[in-house]
């Protein structure tokens, strides 16, 4: 399994989500404070973007696919680190998963619009790297890491 | 910050230190300190949400008087489109239209009329298809501020292109220099608006450099007089009502997407509801909308605080006024309409620049540092959400002690406590004894067992 890798020492700052199955309004709500969190802290809006798409659609996988799991957002000075992990029955064939418009949804879920088999091409593409581990049977771990790289110079305030 | 003047004030008078406003203000923007409201300008989106909720009516919107009307040779009434649904029993546009110039103006010009314009400039603008998905109107100064504030990232799909009252005021004054030959910055545009925030945009306008209206008028502060002039009109064989239901209809909501025309629109009224639907579009949803009506009111223009009817009824006012005037010819010509566009004189000459005022330090560790500590101390407040601290929550509570400006005493579940501890100490204190009088008493704390123990 994947090991956070963040050293303790610097200074860094954690959200905690829990998700659970069917809860359809929690997606939204952790973006939606994730989103506050990252603009807080002042970093770009890119990043900020990206980071609360990740962690709709990782809560949303949760929330269509597994039992109960758990989303994290680390925030370090040099990458934003958003960790996914549930307990379900876990992606069999992940290269397979995160080929765009590949969906294991039932068709209820398809039919509120959701389950489009984006979710993770769309993580991917957020984020600077996207790491996926699966026990079928037993769960999933995600973890996708956004570097912040150059800060933009501060815009003068109005 | 410097030079950012708002429209809604406060009324030091009036303010009673109640914390109404504190909760309804939907960018936390208003905090109760030294018993009055307090506004934080740089946060202010001008929505007017606090003067719709104080029961004081201390929260108020500066706006121009009729008295300016002496600052210039002439003087143009540009009445906005919800303006026609706070009439109950005057159905006709063009008396209403009449009583401004008994009022004292030398003209007047619909905004509907205007609105017509761009909403022809922006249905060819999304036939280019050159834009992405959805295209956000431009028309709510409020959600535009909001935008800047908040979603950062979706001010590059605003609609490139002037509002109604700008394009009003422009094409009222050009005409009437030419019509009078009096120069044009001698003549002076009125805009009579529902709406506080447009006074902000006039002064401040985020589009382009300088506006071409030169004063902002609350309805409320007109409407009285109008309606007095309005008993005593005689004949009105002049017509001076030339807007159709097209333009009429950008008074309340849907009728932006309706004037555009264009199939897959979305229209949606209230800053809640713009947020979400804002969220969704951050996140890559909703590119099937071609274009997004967005107004922070609930119902649009017809619900502005400084509109006199209840929204609903107001919005069936202007419904009626929208069907009787649906088969009127439309004053612009398909030509003229055509060349205004490609004149480009009604876009946009200013990239709207993101004001990032939500970020806690410029340095992210710093910033990163401040959280913990708000998290911290948020974690220690009762999570009651109560307002008594003058702060809106217990989460911006703990925002405003980290950036100085509060205190945790300031919590008054805090300040109990601590009064709790402080009170239990002085009863422990109190039971205290000197050891000459410990045992006598039987209230003595074992030193007796203590010393032979030791």
């Amino acid at each position: 399994m994947i090991e956070p890798c963040v050293s303790s020492a610097e200074p860094r700052f954690q959200l905690d989500y829990p998700i659970n199955e069917s809860d359809f309004l929690a997606a939204g709500e952790s973006a939606s404070k994730t989103k506050k969190a990252l603009q807080q802290l002042g970093l770009k809006p890119e990043v900020v973007k990206n980071s609360a798409i990740i962690v709709y659609e990782a809560a949303m996988n949760i929330v269509i696919h597994a039992t109960s799991g758990r989303l994290k957002v680390i925030i370090v000075r040099d990458e934003v680190v958003i960790r996914a992990e549930d307990t379900g029955p876990g992606i069999p064939d992940i290269e397979l998963a995160m080929q765009e418009g590949y969906s294991t949804a039932p068709h209820e879920i398809r039919e509120m619009g959701f389950g489009a088999g984006m979710g993770l091409a769309n993580m991917k593409h957020c984020s600077d790297e996207l790491i996926v581990e699966s026990e079928p049977g037993v769960g999933t771990i995600l973890e996708a890491r956004i570097h912040l790289g150059q800060k933009e110079s501060p815009r003068e305030i109005r | 910050m410097s030079g950012y003047v708002h429209s809604v004030t406060l009324d030091r008078e009036k303010c009673q230190g109640c914390t109404n406003c504190i909760k309804r203000c939907p960018v936390e923007a208003i905090r109760v300190h030294d018993g009055k409201a307090k506004i934080i300008e740089e946060r202010c989106i001008d929505c007017g949400e606090c003067i719709r909720c104080c029961q004081n009516h201390a929260k108020i919107a500066v706006t121009d008087t009729l008295e300016r009307i002496s600052e210039f040779d002439y003087t143009i009434a540009l009445p906005a489109p919800s303006f026609f649904g706070q009439f109950r029993e005057e159905k006709d546009i063009n008396k209403i239209l009449h009583a401004f110039l008994l009022l004292g103006f030398d003209e007047v010009f619909e905004v509907a009329l205007a609105a017509e314009v761009v909403s022809y400039v922006v249905s060819q603008y999304l036939a280019t298809n050159e834009y992405k998905r959805p295209l956000i109107s431009s028309a709510c100064p409020a959600i535009l501020r909001l935008l800047q504030m908040r979603f950062p990232d979706l001010l590059k799909q605003v609609a490139p292109i002037l509002t109604p009252m700008e394009v009003a005021a422009r094409l009222a004054k050009e005409g009437a220099a030419q019509k009078t030959g009096i120069p044009y910055d001698r003549i002076g545009a009125f805009f009579i608006s529902p709406c506080p925030a447009k006074v902000t945009e006039v002064r401040q306008p985020l589009q382009i450099k300088k506006s071409a209206v030169d004063a902002v008028i609350g309805a409320s502060t007109v409407y009285r007089d109008l309606v007095k002039q309005l008993s005593k009109l005689k004949g009105q064989d002049i017509v001076l009502q030339r807007a159709t239901s097209r333009g009429i209809g950008w008074g309340y909501l849907t009728g932006e997407s309706r004037a555009i025309g264009t199939p897959s629109t979305l229209s949606t009224g209230g800053i809640q509801n713009a947020i979400d639907i804002f969220e969704e579009i951050e996140r890559g949803e909703l590119q099937d909308i071609d274009f997004l009506e967005v107004q922070a009111c609930t119902g649009g223009c017809v619900g502005g605080p400084l509109n006199i009817k209840n929204v609903f009824v107001a919005r069936v006012n202007l419904k009626n006024m929208v069907t009787k005037y649906k088969t009127k010819d439309p004053y612009f010509s398909e030509d003229q309409l055509r060349k205004f566009d490609e004149e480009d004189q009604f876009r946009s000459t200013e990239v709207v620049e993101p004001r990032p005022i939500m970020a806690l330090d410029d340095d992210v560790s710093k910033a990163l540092v401040k959280m913990e500590r708000i998290d911290a101390i948020a974690a220690t407040l009762p999570g009651l959400d109560c307002g008594a601290c003058g702060a809106p929550n217990c989460h911006a509570l703990a925002e405003d002690i980290i950036r100085g400006v509060a205190f945790d005493t300031d919590c008054v579940i805090k300040l109990r406590e601590r009064v709790k501890t402080l009170a239990e100490e002085i009863l422990d204190l109190a039971r205290k004894l000197p050891q000459t009088m410990a045992d006598q008493k039987g209230t003595g704390h074992g030193q007796e067992e203590d010393i032979s123990s030791a």
